[in-house]
């Protein structure tokens, strides 16, 4: 069976659990949505934003509720070993962490369709200015921030301070990422925007991706082994 | 081969061959490496030294498509507990590749005695319900080797009888059994070779009369080299 089959089912067997106990869409929904509005309580005065506010807001909620959502998806892989059962099988062991991936990816999806709304709502940003470069920055973040996020996860499964490690090994690696997505959206959302520059953090963000996920496919299965 | 976790030594320079249509029995107390041993085999585990021939072939010569070939039933049951009996078996079915998933599922089923219970979640299931249902995972796609640990746990007396009966067919499909457990009285007359582990050493238990239980307990008293 090839890998992006094998990739593909695994992804699909994880929405599919997802759909059935909703517990990691409504918890890291919950969670990105009570951060954003917190914080709009402290950077929202008379209806205005302070500059750049929103960008940074936004990115902060993607990162913390994707966090969330690296260590509940593990979590279920170790309760009763399937993660085990994932690694046993024919398929290569690079279809897993693609797998996992993939599925991470359609839940951070899900939740950030949901908070830019909210951003745009609460911190008057421009969400409708350039739809396409600010969905391509959060696609390219998001897949950054959770191809690093995938690999760490799976190597701390049975680690005991796994929720403690998790961030502390992800956020220092995960930096460039996180700077690129709010220094290019904060481009798009200023007063005077500069698409150019959002144009270029984009194409930094596609090449930390590049770097990011060839390293962690490179990695996965040597980490893996027992 | 040997492992080590650590300073902790879980297996000391073992040797062992396992034939085709052949039960073997691993028994030893509790951390005596049995989980180890069966972990190496099934290629998750790598051992510190030494390595592990297939027919003659290493797992890294085989590739990914070796386990393909092995069957895992492990002490947790590698079950998703969100998903049905019948999706558990399909997920992992198709994972494996199997022709004809969907009789191969029904048959498992049945096997599994889960036919009226196939679209009920796992996680409402008795610990016995789904001990039937992981053995019938870990033979979804009938593989060659077959590593069981602990597989009687949580069984009734039937179901235990079923698995019996399910070990006499993978004998005589050729397969190679290779069962961990402490159930002296569900494995007796089941096995065809027993080989106890202390300590991370092995030692062949000849057939030389007796039930599994005396002959175990005169092997762990005598002294290991």
């Amino acid at each position: 069976m090839s890998t992006l089959r094998s990739a593909l089912l695994i992804a699909r067997k994880d929405l599919l659990v997802e759909a059935r106990s909703r517990e990691l869409a409504y918890t890291t929904l919950f969670f990105a949505v009570a951060c954003v509005l917190v914080f709009s309580f402290a950077f929202v005065s008379e209806g205005k934003a302070i500059d750049g506010a929103a960008a940074g807001i936004l990115w902060v909620a993607v990162a913390f509720s994707g966090t969330l959502a690296l260590g509940r998806a593990f979590e279920r892989e170790r309760q009763s070993e399937t993660l085990r059962a994932l690694l046993l099988a024919p398929a290569e062991r690079t279809a897993v962490y693609l797998g996992k991936l993939a599925g991470l990816l359609v839940l951070m999806a899900a939740v950030e369709i949901v908070i830019v709304p909210v951003i745009g709502l609460l911190f008057a940003a421009p969400i409708g200015r350039a739809p396409w470069l600010l969905a391509a920055l959060l696609g390219a973040g998001t897949l950054g921030f959770a191809g690093v996020g995938t690999l760490f996860a799976a190597m701390l499964v049975r680690a005991h301070s796994r929720d403690v490690l998790l961030p502390v090994l992800l956020y220092p690696i995960t930096v460039p990422v996180i700077i690129a997505g709010v220094r290019g959206t904060g481009a798009i959302f200023a007063a005077e925007p500069n698409f150019d520059a959002a144009v270029a953090w984009l194409s930094m963000l596609v090449f930390f991706d590049a770097v990011f996920v060839t390293l962690a496919l490179w990695t996965f299965a040597p980490v893996m082994e027992e | 081969m040997s492992r080590h976790f650590g300073r902790r030594r879980a297996l000391a320079k073992t040797t062992l061959t396992f034939r085709a249509g052949q039960v073997t029995g691993l028994f030893g107390p509790n951390g005596a490496g049995k989980t180890t041993l069966l972990g190496i085999l099934s290629t998750v585990v790598r051992p510190t030294a030494g390595e592990v021939r297939y027919g003659g072939a290493t797992a890294r010569a085989l590739g990914d498509p070796l386990r393909g070939r092995i069957g895992v039933l492990g002490h947790d049951l590698f079950l998703y507990g969100d998903l049905s009996a019948r999706e558990n078996l399909e997920f992992f079915g198709r994972l494996y590749g199997v022709e004809r998933l969907e009789d191969r599922v029904a048959q498992a089923l049945a096997s599994a005695r889960l036919d009226d219970r196939a679209h009920d979640r796992v996680a409402s299931f008795s610990r016995g319900l789904r001990q039937r249902l992981a053995l019938e995972r870990a033979l979804i796609h009938d593989p060659r080797l077959v590593l069981l640990d602990e597989p009687f746990t949580g069984l009734d007396d039937e179901s235990a009888g079923l698995l019996g009966e399910r070990l006499q067919k993978l004998r005589a499909a050729g397969a190679i059994v290779l069962m961990a457990t402490h159930d002296f009285e569900s494995a007796d007359g089941l096995i065809d070779r027993m080989i106890a582990l202390r300590a991370g050493k092995v030692r062949e238990i000849v057939p030389d009369g007796g039930s599994l239980r005396d002959r175990y307990r005169r092997a762990m008293a005598e002294e290991w080299a």
